[in-house]
């Protein structure tokens, strides 16, 4: 087998060495009755590159990638462009190969690059601290809610109907658990409501989206303003962390913990994981902060380094006292995210923004001009909600077939909401062409028309 | 003098060794790419549209300044490339950090993960255009539990403590469905500190056993902490000093009998796949790193990914999503209730389907190996790790007799009296090429050095790994021994750095000051 370096000569010396006679002398502590005399039933023997390649290579031509046909794709994750030299980095062994960098002095490629990421992720979202990364977006608003009931001795969570349902669904999973209360407000396609009502003086913090799941955008600054009026954070969640290049951040808007998935930059869509969870806060929440944190310091020299901090908030530390149970993050993911924002730069991310939004306004001009189409939004960034004479879900899945992938249907994440299966998602990015466009439009309009 | 009879003691400060550059040859300074900002470069080409510019984005101000440096292509892959070569890697270096199983992660599985039909999937495409990334998940499911012997998988949580996460959530809903009310979790004192912080994240008091002198649980004391009010224990198995809990099935057995769950840490799990099956041994719940059974690389700290086998008794209330196979193909349950399923499942634990990427990975090692080679992996894993103890216990001293399982365990009585303490002993190993062991853990015992070869290092590299620790462990007995190993790592880009300051004054991300004061310095 061509990963185990051992002949049967070196097992059997070793056996020697060790004083036993056979491996399974090794494993003597196993109940008797629990140790497998062989290889287990019903699974195959070992494979060549060839077979793997055969196998895993036939199951993956049973998909349609995205990028084979027009696609308009989002509700939390989106397809861009990465540039070549991201993927080629992240897999330097060095990197790809390399532990969580519990030994600074040999990991310093990791912690300076965690370092860059902090600093880029306080930068985009306009915050003063962030983490060195969480599981996914979803995830990092769970967190960013349990870490407002830490900070506020609250445990009241008010949601807004604008953000994504899976991150409603994580974040209402956690908050059950451990005996909170969440209220939610209805689903908001056209970013007309107002939390106010919903906000009391035993609120912890109130979880709003920007984008909203539908597209819609706004300026959070009033309900920041009320929410600390009232002893309570806002959580602002980015899904399209693209939007951040050309919008004001919610930093900007007084926003006291920004989480959000930073797929867009630097990773694929990989149908649904791994993603990078991003995660900033005020700098004088930062004791309360989940996950890892990276810090500069100096060496025994006097030379910058870089090294994990704060670690006394942590579970290998505190054990049942931790801020959270995280242990792995997405390292290698925020690597990729930090990669292609450095090769984006200031000017580069200024300008992806642009594209998308102006291809964008492109689509949902072309598509409101088909009869029975209409965009339901009144601003947006890259992704904006269409309303149908029918059902979008029964469209999307006919226009499949042609192939081509029109959006998301909101009855995807609404099941039990009929109001809202006349809804489509239609995201829009720099790898939309306007013949996609196009060809959307003239499918659409056909469909309608039927 | 060290054994190339080089002096061990470089410079301190500015001495005759220091370049103009600060540069020492392959050992290149790199600054952060903030102080290599040329405003105006881009590393990317994005094209201009005709027409002029407009926005659409409501009340909301355009932006007018991120704070992003400006590079163009070259400058960034130089300074990544540099920044990869200051770290130690398992493709570079043995990287024995026990707990962690830092085996080989082969490049077929990164390819493999890179094929558009998995890499560029929307995990929200209608399910027609991913049936084969459906039949993925579903043959991985597959192959997790005919491994473990065990009826039911999650396969959404995106890390081990996630995964501890979604098993203990699922315990909870099932003692909730019974209508009882438990509130304790039993917890081993050599137990993963995530063990602890995920039964608290969710509102258990956490009540930690003791051991016995030979590292186990010890069940008689076990016993004596059951009753109506116990929810699981949560037991790793090997456990962390690298031994199997010869009692398990008792344990097991005692815990039913008193209406407890059996959640099982299944970091370990690398030491028995293909000779024990944990659903044998009566596990309700078991998580399973891909990244460290399963060989998904570990990417400087993630992406994991960790699956939770499940029990019959526990089964019906795992998270949604999950895939089922039906007449029509392959279908995903992603509701509460949908289509007459997951009526009684707690909920989601994560975006979308869970990490698709490591799920590639994982399938392609297992095929790779077989039934076969996974059983022979874990023989192999088994085989280093007593080999590395055989050759190592009369000089420096094993805290438990033999034999071990995938990694052996050591304290630091050897090292008394030396002035040397384990993290000493840890920097001088990276001196001489190794990545260190896993230090201060379990904390059962003084000084841990926890030693996890796993299957991918040859005899060869073996024996000159405990040949270098004989050496250290001499070494640090010599009369005038202490004072290399408290100056170490010599031959590293950087020396000890300065925890504590970094603790006391945070500095967590670049500000131009931070600059200055690195200049004025």
């Amino acid at each position: 087998m061509r990963y185990l370096p051992h002949t049967a000569a070196d097992r059997t010396a070793m056996l020697a060495a060790i004083g036993v006679d056979s491996i399974d002398d090794l494993f003597k502590d196993v109940p008797a009755g629990a140790l497998l005399s062989g290889p287990i039933d019903g699974l195959p023997p070992h494979e060549g590159e060839l077979g793997v390649e055969r196998a895993l290579g036939r199951m993956a031509a049973r998909n349609v990638p995205a990028g084979s046909v027009p696609s308009f794709l989002g509700a939390g994750a989106y397809r861009h462009h990465v540039p070549a030299s991201v993927d080629y980095l992240i897999q330097r062994g060095e990197f790809l190969t390399a532990y969580t960098p519990y030994q600074p002095e040999v990991s310093q490629g990791t912690l300076q690059t965690l370092f860059e990421f902090q600093t880029q992720v306080a930068a985009i979202t306009g915050m003063e601290v962030a983490n060195a990364s969480m599981y996914d977006g979803a995830t990092a608003c769970a967190e960013a809610v349990m870490m407002a009931a830490r900070l506020t001795r609250r445990d009241r969570t008010v949601f807004s109907g604008g953000v994504h349902p899976h991150y409603r669904d994580v974040t209402r999973n956690l908050v059950d658990f451990t005996g909170g209360t969440l209220v939610e407000a209805d689903p908001d396609p056209t970013g007309t409501e107002t939390l106010l009502d919903l906000l009391d003086d035993q609120t912890a913090c109130v979880v709003v989206q920007n984008p909203t799941l539908f597209g819609q955008v706004a300026d959070l600054s009033e309900l920041a303003d009320a929410c600390h009026a009232k002893g309570a954070l806002l959580v602002v969640v980015v899904t399209e962390v693209v939007s951040l290049g050309l919008m004001t951040p919610p930093g900007d808007m007084g926003a006291d913990i920004v989480v959000a998935e930073g797929q867009s930059i630097g990773n694929s869509l990989n149908f649904g994981g791994p993603y990078v969870g991003l995660f900033a806060t005020r700098q004088r929440f930062v004791r309360q902060m989940p996950g890892r944190l990276c810090g500069q310091t100096v060496d025994a020299d006097g030379k910058r380094g870089f090294v994990l901090t704060l670690s006394t908030r942590e579970q290998h530390i505190r054990r049942e006292k931790a801020t959270s149970n995280i242990c792995t993050n997405s390292g290698l993911c925020a690597l990729a995210f930090t990669i292609h924002l450095t090769l984006l730069g200031e000017t580069g991310f200024h300008r992806l923004a642009e594209l998308n939004h102006e291809l964008a306004i492109a689509a949902a001009d072309r598509l409101s001009s088909i009869d029975g189409v209409s965009v339901l939004n009144s601003g947006f960034f890259n992704e904006f909600t269409i309303s149908l004479p029918g059902p979008a879900a029964s469209i999307v899945d006919r226009l499949a077939e042609e192939p081509i992938l029109a959006g998301v249907p909101v009855s995807r994440l609404y099941r039990d909401r009929p109001d809202l299966a006349p809804l489509l998602l239609v995201a829009v990015t720099e790898t939309t062409t306007e013949d996609d466009i196009e060809r959307l439009a003239i499918a659409l309009g056909r469909e309608v028309a039927q | 003098m060290n054994r190339q009879g080089r002096p061990t003691h470089t410079h301190v400060g500015k001495g005759p060794e220091d370049t103009f550059t600060g540069d020492r040859g392959l050992m290149a300074e790199a600054k952060l790419i903030f102080e290599q900002d040329s405003p105006g470069a881009c590393g990317v080409d994005l094209p201009r549209r005709d027409g002029p510019a407009s926005t659409r984005l409501g009340n909301v101000p355009v932006r007018s300044h991120v704070g992003l440096p400006d590079l163009a292509e070259p400058r960034a892959v130089r300074h990544y490339t540099r920044l990869s070569q200051k770290n130690m890697s398992i493709d570079g270096q043995m990287y024995p950090l026990g707990s962690c199983t830092m085996k080989h992660n082969p490049r077929l599985n990164e390819k493999l993960a890179r094929l558009p039909g998995f890499a560029d999937l929307h995990p929200l495409q209608p399910l027609s255009t991913v049936q084969g990334a459906l039949e993925l998940i579903d043959t991985l499911a597959h192959w997790l539990k005919t491994l473990t012997g065990m009826p039911a998988v999650a396969m959404s949580p995106g890390a081990g403590a996630h995964g501890e996460l979604c098993g203990m959530m699922a315990i909870r809903a099932a003692i909730d469905d019974r209508g009882e009310t438990r509130t304790r979790v039993l917890v081993p004192e050599s137990a993963h500190g995530t063990n602890p912080a995920t039964a608290a994240a969710l509102g258990f008091t956490v009540d930690t056993i003791k051991a016995t002198d030979d590292g186990r649980v010890d069940l008689a004391a076990f016993k004596d902490r059951l009753g109506p009010d116990v929810a699981a224990i949560m037991l790793t198995n090997p456990n962390t000093c690298g031994l199997f809990e010869r009692d398990i099935i008792d344990i097991a057995d005692a815990l039913h009998e008193a209406g407890g769950y059996f959640y099982c840490d299944g970091a370990n799990f690398n030491a028995i796949v293909g000779k024990v099956r944990p659903g044998d041994l009566g596990v309700d719940a078991m998580h399973i790193n891909l990244h460290k059974t399963f060989s998904t690389p570990h990417g400087g700290g993630g992406p994991g990914s960790g699956p939770v086998v499940l029990s019959d008794a526990l089964a019906p209330f795992a998270p949604v999503p999950f895939v089922v196979h039906g007449p029509d193909g392959f279908r995903l349950v992603e509701h509460h209730g949908q289509d007459g399923e997951a009526e009684k499942s707690f909920g989601r634990m994560k975006g979308f389907h869970g990490q698709m990427g490591m799920f590639v990975r994982a399938l392609a090692y297992m095929l790779s190996h077989g039934a076969d080679g996974l059983r022979q992996a874990s023989e192999d894993a088994v085989l280093n790790a007593n080999y590395v103890l055989a050759g190592l216990q009369d000089k420096l001293t094993a805290s438990f007799p033999g034999p071990c399982m995938h990694e052996a365990l050591f304290d630091d009585r050897f090292l008394k009296g030396t002035g040397v303490g384990t993290l000493d002993l840890a920097k001088a190993l990276i001196d001489e090429g190794f990545h260190p062991m896993t230090m201060y853990f379990p904390l059962v015992v003084h000084g841990a050095l926890l030693i996890e070869p796993t299957e991918s290092e040859s005899r060869e590299t073996l024996d000159r790994f405990i040949a270098t620790l004989r050496h250290l462990a001499d070494r640090a007995h010599d009369e005038d021994g202490a004072e290399a190993f408290l100056s170490a790592p010599h031959h590293t880009p950087r020396r000890r750095l300065d925890e504590t300051a970094a603790a006391r004054q945070p500095i967590l991300r670049w500000t131009p000051e931070t600059t200055q004061q690195e200049a004025a310095e």
